[in-house]
């Protein structure tokens, strides 16, 4: 199966098993080992991706059905001497422990805050028609797809605040 | 997850043409791919409906909105006419799942989720709607997430969607496309069916058909709620839920509409329990009577008992809610 | 010439505190943690080599059997498919932690539903996945199986060596102004680190490499070696980073074996990850408890007598029991204890340690305990711990070697605002919500564990630490950087810190909250060595020469590193054992905790407000990663408290919930208001770091302080965890 996409800048040329997942042509077929497998069924959110600006679960979706997409993962939103200002956060609040689904956890805050900027609403907005705050509250419910078994949750939401704080200028 | 032929389809008509014998389309694939992985789904040939021009919003010349298949969930969510004129809906979305899921799953493929029954999830374990004929195993054993109403002996699976709750209280309809061509369009009370002893036949699609909107009355002067109770604070499906239509005039409920999740195996709705309420004005004695009346006919498991008192409580509570004031 | 230390002795000098670095305790941030954050710190199955196969396991779907056949043929036939596994040689369960040699073996006789009896290796995962599916095994099922701790048939062991009677208990009982027996009761729990298992088994000749995520690699070559009969110096385990661990990767588990069986008979590399729910069925769950206890006190609500008796489970033959009552013994005081374990032999799923086995589960029954105390007692909860700590060990008549409950409950009461709760429950109300407090204590025994280090200073001023110690996520690379940097005067950007390779002297592993203490304290002889031969060539004693930002100061003299070496390096090498003082001293961390939640008065949730812990572990060698990992201990009481559960089919034994949809970790929403306080403190009794473990003090009575809460908001006592809204449900008020 032939694929045609664009991870990170770069136009890829995939040949998989229809069966391969995205997740799993970003980790095997292009090693970009960054995107991590906690669960596989979209239970943890530690394969996060970016696919055109959006955050989706890279096991729940097939690499064949990504032809023209635009991917970024982790590796493409900094290096370790460059990193993005959430990535930056991250690591200066300690928004993490082993590592493990903090690719996950970078990649769904960095989409998460352009929802918000967006005007999306979330569970806990309690006016749907206003454009929402970035409370604790409501990043660490947008956060709710990312599961660290370390618990660094306290520790993230701090990060994205000072990131968000960051872009916002 | 067996070999299948994959096939990505630049109309409805080549999509339905295509979904032949083991075919199943994909759109958001966050169930199927799930469920595919463990072999629980199977099909030979997938057919890639992404690229199908459903992906729209529009108003309906009757005041409602038409929402097409593909719509994601998170895009109708924030849909403003969505948040202004459907907040159940919107909120019922919000509820579910999580932001990246939510950015996949699509409106068409929302309704047809499988069960979550732990059960179903195990090839190990008989199914009577994953193995026709094998037996129930949730009967008499783990049902916190298994339905009071409308089960058999055959199984006691719940639909696991919050969407499609807020849609059974809104009276939405869905539009269903042949491979001839044909549309036609089927109320969302007709659309589920019960398990019976065919638990395996979830819905009314016929072999082929794609569903390829969703359309929804207007909204009228209505008060709306989406209540959903569930273990953790977020990302985990619905132990109940209570979608809330409620129109008051002069003191008085004039239409009621309510639907319930995680209590039956399709979106609930007890017409009973609304012909109670309407012309009433409310009141705690009221309310505790339409509760009542809900969950006399549950059919309960040990390990979901609890849901009895549970419905009656977020009901009261919801009916409160959406008549205050 | 390594220097050694045997822990004989309390170390009265405390030499961190007189060096001149002074980046010890200070909040650094993890050294690993640009890799982290970037996506390029590489974990086990990162390092896929070019050509490597991939094999996925296959489990037994009966609770007690025998696997008779394996139908190979029809799925070798399947593209891509290269072997089927089915080897004796294949592990029934994993290691035991420290184990050092191989668990049971072989895949004729089933144990448990879900053990995982084949491996499928094909060219793609894809193929694999598909082949491991397709694959029929003929299994028989044994019908006298017992596969739940409370059927009448499962022999119950109570081994003598974890009974203990002291005066009269049943006596204590009697005269007691006050007393409570109550039974409690925990679920199974996983330990669900976010990485699966996985492993990379590549071999060389005789050689094997083994990329695999472990917490305790000494152990694991061992185990490992022993698994394939073959010798241990064979064998090279790597695992610089960790996806999590909390107890799960402390023995050699099933992937690793069979990758390294699968890559012999190939001649190929072969990347097995077990898949999630192959985690939930195969490796390590926490055994269910049932806990009586039972307390006495006088009208003053201190403690005459505690009685504390676990029933635990596990496989039979397995030695690991949950070591529940593991605090009991010197947490409170009280002359009458009685104290007793019964094993249930049962199979199910192996049970082994989970993050503070033991405490995790028996301080929070004992916590909720309390509190019933405090209820019929009139006596503030808080008072009533208060009037409890002993002096010293009631048990054992040995002194603590620290014993900072008192003022971690006393600074916690404080800075919680605990004198805004209401004794009477069920009387704070914000709208829908019933909001209440609670709060318990925190214990853990603190230990210390043989190891080894390697530091090298290069001839231009660079540290380099060597160990085969692991990195879960606890600070490891941190913590052992700053303990070089402090002793050798070296700003952290000048420590390279190598870990996770068994070719690297021998650490203790992570496990048991050990690992920053005893490797950290191999690291600090290490330099302490290196000190000694800087002073040889400087020619000054030890007390007098000072190290700070890469220069030797010795009276009037400060020369850089690079011109005292001249482009030589100096080697240290650190020995560190367990000594006299493990026994001269109760040696134990301790804390508290405050929890506030709101239980929603129409549906019985539960949603936690904030919760604060106060925590004394010795030394704190790095306060952000310290505070991170009782930030994590905490969340774990969370989610003991009102989520966590493996649900077992009492039919057939099986793992009804073996994913993370329906095994609910906390999500970042259940997460909120969490405080950490550090108090201040030196242990010279526990290592000459003068630091004990933290790493799991924080989940030690958690959960109690969640379900104490619950009861001052609702009034409904929760005794069978975790405090769903089922059990809450009942005792809220009508709703009108």
């Amino acid at each position: 199966m032939k694929t045609e996409l664009t991870v990170n800048g770069r136009r890829e040329r995939l040949d998989a098993d229809a069966r391969t997942t995205l997740l799993d042509a970003l980790r095997v077929h292009l090693e970009l080992t960054g995107t991590k497998k906690g669960c596989d069924h979209g239970q943890c959110g530690a394969c996060t991706v970016l696919v055109n600006g959006r955050r989706i679960n890279s096991c729940l979706s097939l690499a064949c059905m990504h032809e023209g997409d635009e991917i970024v993962t982790i590796e493409g939103l900094g290096e370790p001497d460059r990193l993005s200002d959430l990535q930056q956060a991250f690591l200066s609040h300690d928004g993490f422990q082993c590592g493990f689904c903090t690719p996950g956890q970078i990649c769904s805050a960095t989409a998460m805050l352009s929802e918000i900027e967006a005007g999306w609403p979330s569970h806990v907005s309690d006016d749907l028609d206003r454009t929402p705050e970035l409370s604790s509250t409501e990043i660490s419910e947008r956060m709710s797809g990312n599961i660290c078994r370390c618990s660094a949750y306290p520790n993230i939401v701090e990060a994205i605040k000072e990131a968000a704080d960051r872009r916002r200028g | 997850m067996i070999p299948f032929d994959y096939q990505r389809a630049a109309s409805a008509a080549e999509a339905t043409g295509l979904a032949r014998d083991g075919a199943t389309f994909i759109a958001g694939g966050t169930n199927l791919l799930d469920l595919m992985k463990l072999e629980v789904m199977a099909p030979s040939r997938l057919v890639d409906i992404n690229r199908l021009d459903l992906g729209g919003i529009e108003d309906t010349t009757g005041g409602g909105l038409r929402i097409g298949a593909l719509v994601r969930n998170s895009d109708l969510a924030g849909d403003p006419r969505v948040r202004s004129s459907y907040p159940v809906l919107a909120r019922a979305l919000l509820a579910g799942a999580s932001g990246q899921l939510r950015n996949k799953a699509t409106t068409g493929g929302n309704l047809l989720q499988r069960t979550r029954c732990y059960y179903f999830y195990d090839t190990a374990m008989p199914c009577n709607k994953r193995e026709p004929g094998s037996g129930c195993q949730a009967i008499g054993g783990a049902t916190r997430l298994h339905a009071i109403f409308g089960t058999s002996d055959h199984c006691i699976a719940t639909h696991p969607s919050d969407m499609a709750v807020a849609m059974r209280a809104l009276d939405a309809s869905i539009e269903i496309e042949d491979s001839a061509g044909n549309r036609r369009s089927v109320a969302i009370s007709e659309f589920y069916r019960l398990p019976g002893t065919t638990p395996h036949i979830e819905t009314v699609l016929k072999p082929g058909e794609l569903i390829t909107a969703v359309l929804l009355p207007p909204p009228g002067g209505t008060r709306q709620a989406y209540r959903k109770v569930r273990d953790r604070a977020s990302y985990a499906f619905a132990l109940v839920s209570v979608a809330g239509v409620v129109e008051m005039a002069d003191g008085r409920m004039k239409r009621v509409a309510l639907a319930f999740g995680g209590v039956g195996p399709q979106p609930w709705r007890n017409a009973e329990v609304e012909a109670l309420l309407e012309g009433k004005a409310p009141s705690a004695e009221l309310f505790e009577q339409a509760a009542g009346l809900l969950v006399a006919k549950a059919r309960t498991q040990a390990g979901n008992a609890f849901k009895v008192p549970l419905l009656q409580r977020v009901l009261s509570a919801t009916l409160n809610e959406l008549t205050k004031g | 010439m390594a220097l050694h230390l045997k822990m004989d002795e309390r170390d009265d000098c405390d030499r961190l505190d007189a060096m001149a670095q002074k980046i010890i305790g200070t909040p650094i941030d993890r050294p690993e943690g640009a890799l982290k954050v970037a996506g390029r710190a590489r974990y086990a199955l990162d390092m896929l080599p070019a050509g490597a196969c991939h094999g996925v396991l296959v489990r037994a779907t009966v609770a007690k059997g025998k696997l008779s056949s394996v139908d190979k043929d029809a799925v070798m036939a399947l593209p891509g498919v290269r072997a089927v596994i089915a080897d004796e040689r294949l592990l029934r369960n994993p290691a035991q932690g420290m184990a050092g040699e191989a668990p049971v073996q072989g895949v004729s006789d089933v144990a448990y539903f879900g053990q995982l009896v084949a491996l499928v290796v094909a060219d793609s995962f894809e193929q694999a996945r598909h082949g491991a599916q397709r694959l029929k095994l003929t299994l028989s099922s044994d019908p006298d199986v017992v596969v739940r701790p409370d059927d009448p048939a499962a022999d119950l062991e109570s081994p003598d060596d974890q009974k203990s009677e002291m005066g009269d208990l049943g006596r204590a009982m009697v005269d007691a102004a006050f007393s409570i027996d109550e039974t409690y009761t925990t679920p199974p729990h996983a330990s669900a680190a976010m990485e699966p298992h996985a492993s990379i088994a590549e071999w060389s000749g005789e050689k094997l490499t083994l990329h695999g995520s472990y917490q305790m690699l000494p152990f694991n070559r061992s185990e490992l070696a022993d698994a394939l009969g073959i010798d241990e110096g064979n064998v090279r385990i790597l695992a610089p980073y960790v996806g999590g661990g909390f107890g799960s990767k402390l023995g050699i588990s099933q992937e690793a074996v069979a990758a390294a069986i699968a890559a012999k008979e190939l001649g190929v590399p072969v990347a097995v990850a077990m898949s999630r729910q192959q985690v939930f069925e195969g490796i390590m769950r926490r055994s269910e408890t049932r806990q009586r206890i039972r307390l006495a006190a006088g009208e003053d609500g201190v403690l005459t007598g505690i009685g504390h008796e676990a029933w635990v489970s596990n496989l039979p033959d397995e030695t690991f029991a949950e070591p529940v009552t593991q605090a009991t013994p010197f947490l409170y005081q009280g002359a009458h204890r009685l104290i007793g374990q019964h094993i249930a032999r049962v199979h199910r799923t192996c049970a082994g340690s989970v993050r503070a086995p033991g405490e995790a589960v028996g301080l929070t029954a004992l916590e909720i305990a309390m509190d019933e105390l405090a209820e019929i007692s009139g006596i503030d909860p808080l008072e009533l711990r208060l009037r409890n700590i002993p002096d010293k060990d009631p048990t054992e008549g040995i002194p603590f070697s620290s014993n900072k409950l008192s003022e971690a409950l006393k600074v916690g009461a404080e800075k919680f605002g605990w004198s805004e709760r209401s004794g009477t429950p069920g009387t704070r109300r914000e709208g829908e919500w019933l909001v209440g407090m609670g709060m318990a204590s925190a214990a853990r025994v603190n230990m210390l564990i043989e190891s080894k280090a390697r530091v090298t200073l290069t001839g231009d001023g660079v540290a380099r630490i060597e160990s085969d110690m692991t990195d879960i996520g606890t600070g490891t690379y941190a913590v052992l950087s700053q303990i070089a940097g402090e002793m050798l005067g070296l700003p952290i950007d000048h420590v390279d810190v190598h870990l996770g390779d068994t070719d690297l002297p021998r650490g203790s592993g992570s496990g048991g909250s050990f690992g920053a203490a005893s490797n950290g304290t191999a690291v600090f002889l290490a330099c302490e060595d290196i000190r000694n031969q800087l002073c040889e060539k400087l020619g000054c004693d030890p007390e007098s020469l000072t190290l700070k930002d890469g220069h030797a100061i010795s009276g009037n003299q400060r020369l850089p590193f690079s011109e005292i070496l001249q482009g030589t390096d100096l080697v240290g090498e650190g020995h560190v054992e367990p000594g006299k003082t493990e026994e001269a001293v109760r040696q134990a961390t301790f804390g508290s905790y405050f929890a506030e939640v709101g239980v929603n008065a129409v549906t019985g949730e539960t949603r936690l407000r904030r919760m604060l812990g106060v925590f004394s572990a010795g030394r704190i060698l790095n306060e952000k990663t310290a505070r991170s990992q009782c930030l994590g201990g905490m969340t774990f009481g969370i989610g003991m408290a009102l989520l966590e559960e493996l649900i077992h089919d009492d039919r057939d034994g099986h793992i009804v919930n073996r994913d993370l949809a329906e095994y609910h970790l906390p999500v970042n929403a259940d997460v909120s208001g969490l405080e950490v306080v550090l108090l201040d403190e030196r242990d010279g009794w526990a290592n000459p770091l003068h630091a004990k473990g933290i790493g799991e003090l924080g989940i030690c009575g958690a959960a109690a302080s969640i379900v104490n809460a619950i009861h001052n908001a609702t009034g409904v006592r929760v005794r069978d965890l975790p405090a769903t809204l089922d059990k809450v449900l009942e005792g809220l008020p009508p709703l009108s």
